[in-house]
């Protein structure tokens, strides 16, 4: 019985499963307003909605505002010790945010007026400073007290305002691209949100529960987890901006799509310079969008179309290999 | 102000200095009609002083001031085309236009022209309005900074706006629409349309003038030429006929002439010249012209070759019998003589123009050739599709035509003409519409007119009065019993009389069938369009859901055997489509010669599409296999 009902639940062969998905997602997408909601927080200005959509349709290199759930192991779940010392550990430091910069330009120095609590805070000795300056500047490096001077010889002034500029931005501590990491709280338990993502660099940190972990940036997880775990992201994300605009679609049609773009190893987009532009057939390739440079690509080529696609074949005018038209001849007698 | 003689030099000053420097001007510029003439100490006092006197009657009443403060300019206009309105002056949080001279303006004693000469009401352009109009709607909303009142508070609507009845009761989308269908309606247009040949008119049966009507809609006399009807309409379903904006009509009173119009269309013919001396000919032509129609067409035709008033033409009929020259000239045959070898090129009825012959009108055309105008003429009576709409923004159009004795009848017997659907009502918030449906009501017992206009029209509780009087539910709700069985109606029924348009766009006009026809020359598929009998396009969208489905021998059949098939020789060798030579009556390969050739069944499209890569200078081939 349940063998049969599995077996009755199968697509068929020929069934135009594509077709089926475009308009699963397409019809309702149509109703999809371009309200975003609003959240307090990090949170905040995350893309939902269609903008979210397109992006990832897209694939694009980079989200508009990537964003991070980290977990924490689960003993430390309860309290928010653990989260505030761990968020405070991954957001990432810049030397403005420790201490004050200031340009003396009549004696071509740059002084760092830091700041020692801040610099206790984040575990920061002055000999860190030191030596991350010393890279960044080109300048001599003196360090007194609370205080650091950079002298240069003979720049220019405006050489002078780009290193000041530059070493505003030095990376101190935390990770790199968490810009804010707020702990927030679902039921008694916490959780890190953070504005940025950086899942390689998480990974790392002790006390941090990798596995539970989550990131908006469907590249990243490709570059750090593999293409099928990006697969997955990529069906978790748009499911989640589907839901969210209450749009009742099938995992399976989104999967469906996930799997189409992800097929050839690579996160492919949807259109032009993805999916469409990469089938099969000429003819195909040239009725989507700019035709003349794939009809003149295959003369170059000496390209041949096998008809293997709906479209070939209903440009030429013969039935289409889906559906009832899937059926050939075994044997003509 | 400053002598004209000083103008250009101060001017010329003020450019090089002050004013660059970005602080505000300490002198007012004077502009009249946007042309600088000089500057004044105290641009305020002095537009003050102009403004007293124009009320005062010592300058033109015709002239505005509008004094820019940020830029230090003061525009005086005298010009012409500035667009002006009249307000009545508001001093001192009190109107000008007193008790008294409302009486005497009542009375006829005081006019119009001298209220403004009296500086009571004054006219401003756009700029002054800007400058200083403070506006109160009505005396009650007067304040100590209102400057002007409105005349009325309708003047602040247009002329489409002001001839609606309570439209501050609706929506404002709602409002738009009943704008833009008002301008759709059928009435009597003009009282001299028998001898008008406009291109196409419509003329209502039997128009009336609204029971419930605006001010502004008697001032521009709209009741002498009115655009609908008052019909007796009740909100409530009948059996999923009225669903989503359909309307149920009474058979009966359709018959009687409700909503029946007459539609009129000119058709115009021409005697064109052409070079070389030839030209058309009005004749009823002869069977052995080119392009002779059956001959049954012709049979209205007169002697002139035009056709006789008052027969009934039927689709494809001749309306005037038309030979032309032909398109090329002859050569001269074996006799000497050129042979008169004519084209028919008659004025024929389209499918959806048959009517009656009304008129015929011979003249000239511009260029001096005989033309020739025949209206047609076809009653339209109200049938399933036409379109009908309240002056709320509630239109719909006819969803079934039920016998009088199957519609809901009242306790006295009433039985609606137009039953609409209860839903068309909350979402669109029109409660204008129910508030006109109460007022035609009650104007039914009074016999009186019911002043509808906006914000300042007849209270609903006035006609609630009425009908409480003549011994009705105060709210308009009715007991109804079912035509059909005659029970009654469980709930009750609001039931009004309400003004209805009917809207041009008839289903008899618009109609279209077609199952076999034209196809276009160049890529042999149906055409498009009414005119030229054209099929329904089968889109990309419609295509993805055939293939959704698998129907693939469907899609073949839609998008090849029904649109663009054709039967084309292939060669083997080469791959290109085969060439016929008419002369040696053979075909042949054109680019190797060979004989080889295959018949293959395509769309003609894709054989275009293989010209146009040809065309490119790309050589598409085709490779010929067989069918599996």
């Amino acid at each position: 019985m349940a063998t049969h009902k599995a077996t009755r639940a199968q697509i068929d062969s020929g069934e135009a499963v594509g077709i089926v998905a475009a308009q699963s997602i397409g019809e309702p997408g149509t109703q999809m307003t371009m309200r975003t909601f609003h959240y307090a927080g990090v949170a905040e200005q995350v893309p939902t909605g269609l903008p979210r959509l397109i992006e990832l349709l897209d694939a694009r290199k980079e989200p508009k505002k990537p964003i991070m759930d980290v977990y924490v192991d689960e003993k430390y779940e309860e309290t928010e010790e653990k989260c505030r010392q761990i968020a405070a550990q991954i957001q990432a430091v810049m030397l403005e945010d420790i201490g004050k910069i200031e340009e003396r330009l009549g004696t071509r120095e740059i002084m760092v007026i830091l700041d020692p609590a801040v610099l206790k805070e984040r575990k920061l000795d002055i000999d860190d400073i030191k030596a991350a300056l010393k890279k960044f500047s080109g300048g001599e490096v003196h360090a007194s007290g609370n205080e650091v001077k950079i002298s240069f010889k003979g720049s220019t002034l405006r050489a002078i305002r780009r290193v000041t500029n530059k070493i505003r931005s030095v990376h101190m501590a935390g990770v790199k691209g968490i810009s804010r990491a707020a702990v927030l709280k679902n039921g008694n338990k916490h959780f890190i949100r953070t504005a940025g993502s950086n899942i390689a660099e998480i990974a790392k940190i002790p006390g941090v529960d990798f596995k539970r972990s989550y990131t908006n940036n469907i590249m990243e997880v490709n570059r750090v987890l593999g293409i099928e775990a990006a697969r997955n992201a990529i069906i978790l994300e748009i499911m989640q901006v589907l839901e969210s605009q209450r749009m009742d679609v099938d995992v399976r049609h989104v999967a469906l799509l996930a799997d189409a773009m992800t097929m050839d190893g690579l996160i492919r987009s949807v259109g032009r310079h993805g999916l469409s532009g990469r089938k099969a057939g000429v003819l195909a390739r040239a009725a989507f969008e700019e035709t003349l440079k794939h009809l003149i690509n295959a003369a170059v080529t000496g390209e041949e179309d096998k008809l293997i696609g709906i479209t070939e074949n209903i440009i030429i005018g013969q039935t289409i290999p889906v559906g009832t038209g899937i059926v050939k001849l075994a044997r003509r007698i | 102000m400053v002598p004209a003689k000083k103008k250009s030099r101060m001017f010329k000053k003020m450019v090089a200095g002050k004013i660059e420097d970005g602080e505000r001007p300490s002198k007012t510029a004077i502009y009249i009609n946007g042309r600088l003439i000089g500057f004044h100490d105290d641009g305020d006092s002095l537009v003050a002083e102009l403004r007293a006197k124009r009320r005062a009657g010592e300058i033109s009443p015709e002239v505005n001031f509008a004094l820019n403060r940020a830029t230090g300019e003061l525009q005086v206009s005298t010009d012409s085309g500035r667009a002006r309105r009249p307000y009545i002056v508001v001093e001192n949080g009190k109107s000008l236009y007193t008790p008294e001279m409302v009486k005497k303006v009542e009375s006829g004693e005081l006019k119009w022209n001298e209220l403004i000469k009296m500086g009571v009401i004054e006219y401003l352009d756009a700029e002054e309005e800007n400058d200083i109009a403070f506006v109160a709607a009505d005396e009650k909303h007067i304040t100590e900074k209102s400057t002007h009142m409105e005349i009325d508070p309708v003047s602040i609507c247009g002329v489409t706006v002001s001839q609606l009845t309570y439209p501050e009761h609706n929506s404002s989308p709602r409002i738009t629409m009943a704008c833009a269908m008002s301008k759709q309606s059928l009435g009597f247009y003009a009282s001299n349309y028998n001898l008008r040949m406009d291109s196409r008119a419509h003329i209502l049966y039997y128009p009336q003038e609204p029971l419930v009507q605006s001010e502004p809609y008697r001032h521009m006399n709209f009741h002498r030429r009115p655009a609908g009807q008052n019909f007796v309409v009740a909100i409530t379903s009948y059996y999923g006929y009225n669903m989503g904006d359909a309307v149920v009509m009474n058979k009966n009173a359709v018959d009687r002439g409700l909503g029946r119009s007459v539609f009129f269309k000119v058709h115009e013919s021409e005697e064109r010249r052409y070079p070389g001396g030839q030209k058309d000919k009005f004749e009823s032509p002869n069977p052995t012209v080119s392009g002779y129609r059956e001959e049954y067409m012709y049979r209205y035709l007169g002697d002139d070759g035009i056709v006789v008033p008052e027969s009934e033409v039927q689709s494809k009929d001749v309306l005037v019998g038309k030979t032309s020259p032909p398109r090329f000239l002859e050569e001269v045959s074996a006799f000497g003589l050129t042979e008169e070898k004519k084209r028919e090129n008659s004025l024929v009825i389209k499918s959806g123009d048959e009517g009656v012959v009304d008129s015929v009108m011979l003249t000239e055309s511009p260029s001096g050739n005989k033309f020739v105008k025949v209206r047609v003429r076809s009653i339209k009576v109200p049938e399933n599709g036409d379109k009908f709409a309240s002056r709320h923004g509630q239109k719909g159009v006819i969803g079934l035509l039920v016998p009088q004795e199957d519609m809901p009848f009242t306790e006295s017997g009433i039985v609606p003409d137009l039953i609409i659907n209860p839903h068309a009502i909350p979402s669109r918030m029109t409660a204008g519409h129910l508030i006109e449906m109460l007022g035609g009501k009650a104007a039914c017992f009074t016999g009186e007119r019911v002043n509808g206009t906006a914000f300042s029209g007849q209270d609903a509780e006035e006609f609630k009065q009425t009908l409480k009087e003549q011994g009705f539910e105060s709210y308009g709700k009715e007991i109804l019993y079912d035509g059909l069985s005659g029970e009654r109606i469980e709930s009750e029924v609001f039931v009004g009389v309400i003004y209805y348009q009917r809207l041009h766009h008839l289903v008899s006009n618009k109609m279209h069938v077609r199952s076999r026809g034209p196809v276009q020359l160049l890529t042999h598929q149906p055409t498009e369009g009414k005119a030229r009998e054209g099929g329904l396009r089968f889109g990309e969208m419609e295509r993805d859901c055939l293939i959704g489905y698998g129907a693939s021998m469907l899609v073949r059949e839609r998008m090849l055997e029904e649109s663009d098939k054709t039967v084309e020789l292939v060669c083997n060798k080469c791959g290109m489509i085969a060439v016929h030579d008419f002369i040696k009556r053979r075909d042949y390969c054109p680019l190797c010669d060979s004989v080889e050739l295959y018949k293959v069944e395509m769309s003609y499209a894709f054989k275009l599409l293989l010209d146009e890569i040809k065309a490119i200078g790309i050589l598409p081939r085709l490779k010929l296999k067989d069918k599996a």
